[in-house]
């Protein structure tokens, strides 16, 4: 026998289910109960930066919108800093810039939309500057732990970006791109699985 | 020492994406194989919350949407710490969670199950830890509900919870089951948890030392969130 390493181990996720929005968007599910619901405003009004929006739909493996999903999305300022204080220019983000977003779906079409600012590069692993990008988390009925992946723009420089050069296939990194739209507006459809899946990250 | 990164997440615990006897995640479940990532500032950071965020009577299902007396059911408080797996309280992060009432109905344009809604009550509810990573809400028990897999499968009753960390890779969804319901094992989203130790940390005991009398039992859930290794040599997450 040896000694016991004794971790706890974290506990085991389970889908979010139908009525998520109860929770954490009750204005969704039909109803107003909190002051304030969280994850509505992302950039604040004083953060400095391109105004932009992203839209999208989540597509299940047979071409269907997922109508019922739910997204997070979380990144850094026009500068590169997060919200965070772990990042070590914590103390020059912008002001009144949260930096996380709660996303829900139109329950009739699953298109999903959120305004926000154009993150800046953040410096990544070993000094390798990281494109920007927003980190986004996935959750919805018949999702049994979250999937994350990340949404790049097609208008930035993202050759040399650490974590797209880690995907093996070079087609696969066209699903974490979006496209622009228009100025101002970029698209970003995620696939569940099949034709063009989205590369999802075990983070 | 400072931190690094998040110990690996550990998938033969956690639920795989396609879990057939649960048919809505055949049509949802990526096929391809993850990318696996070492921690960078995107993901060893996420959003943090404060109390000008939520309102005190917010963890108070009981309270939180009555609008002529108290909703039906069982009273419990539901309780515990938030903790890492290295034992540590998680302080100052947001708890969420949402349920059915007591008949199993849940408050949402889309929940067309015959029992009925219950005026008083909304059926969610947040609050922060505190510096030791304890938390606590008030509640009614929810109710099993049927729902639409196999012809005759209810799930059991279960409060979902919602959880924060300080990073967006601790970021988590789960359930909360109770002792003692033979639904549990029967349950098709309860069983796409692979590892039977992993489904009990799932199910919170009856507690009587936190109950109150003759106002309300309690249920204890501890959550763990992922843990995180300390830096003893200089790594290179950063750079220079
Ligand atoms: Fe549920």
């Amino acid at each position: 026998m040896v000694q016991p390493l004794n971790y706890l181990h974290e506990s085991a996720a389970q889908t979010a289910g139908p009525y998520v929005h109860i929770g954490l968007a009750p204005g969704a599910a039909g109803f107003d109960i909190y002051r304030n619901e969280l994850g509505r405003d992302i950039a604040g009004p004083d953060a400095p930066g391109e105004r932009i929006r992203v839209e999208g739909v989540v597509i299940d493996g047979t071409g269907a919108a997922v109508k019922d999903v739910l997204l997070e999305v979380w990144q850094a300022d026009a500068a590169g800093i997060y919200p965070h204080p772990e990042d070590p220019r914590f103390a020059d983000v912008a002001p009144g810039f949260r930096g996380w977003g709660r996303v829900i779906t139109d329950f009739d079409t699953g298109l999903w939309s959120f305004d926000t600012i154009k993150p800046g590069s953040v410096m990544g692993r070993n000094a390798r500057r990281m494109a920007p990008h927003i980190n986004v988390w996935i959750v919805a009925r018949g999702i049994n732990i979250g999937l994350n992946t990340r949404m790049y723009f097609e208008d930035e420089d993202n050759a040399t970006d650490p974590v797209l050069n880690l995907i093996e296939q070079p087609p696969r990194r066209e699903t974490l791109i979006a496209r622009k739209v228009k100025p101002g507006l970029y698209r970003f459809d995620i696939r569940l699985q099949g034709d063009g899946e989205t590369v999802f990250l075990d983070i | 020492m400072k931190p690094a990164e998040f110990y690996q997440r550990d998938r033969l615990r956690q639920p795989p994406a396609l879990t057939p006897d649960y048919k809505t995640s055949v049509a949802r479940s990526p096929r391809l194989a993850m990318l696996s990532l070492q921690g960078s500032m995107s993901e060893i950071t996420g959003p943090t919350f404060g109390h000008s965020d939520i309102d005190p009577i917010d963890n108070d299902l009981i309270r939180n949407y009555a609008k002529t007396g108290d909703p039906v059911g069982e009273r419990i408080i539901v309780h515990g710490r938030v903790l890492d797996e290295n034992g540590r309280g998680v302080p100052n992060t947001l708890v969420e969670i949402w349920q059915a009432n007591a008949g199993g109905r849940y408050r949402h344009k889309k929940d067309t199950y015959l029992a009925p809604i219950d005026p008083n009550f909304g059926g969610c509810g947040r609050t922060l830890t505190d510096e030791q990573g304890y938390y606590y809400f008030r509640t009614i028990k929810p109710g099993a509900y049927p729902w639409r897999n196999w012809v005759n499968n209810w799930r059991p009753a279960h409060i979902h919870v919602s959880v924060f960390g300080t990073s967006f890779s601790q970021r988590l969804i789960t359930q909360m089951y109770f002792e003692g319901d033979p639904l549990i094992a029967k349950c098709p989203i309860v069983n796409t948890i692979p590892d039977p130790r992993a489904i009990e940390q799932l199910i919170a005991p009856l507690d009587m030392n936190a109950a109150v009398p003759l106002d309300s039992l309690a249920y204890k859930f501890d959550i763990v969130l992922r843990g995180r290794r300390s830096t003893l040599f200089e790594n290179r997450l950063e750079g220079n």
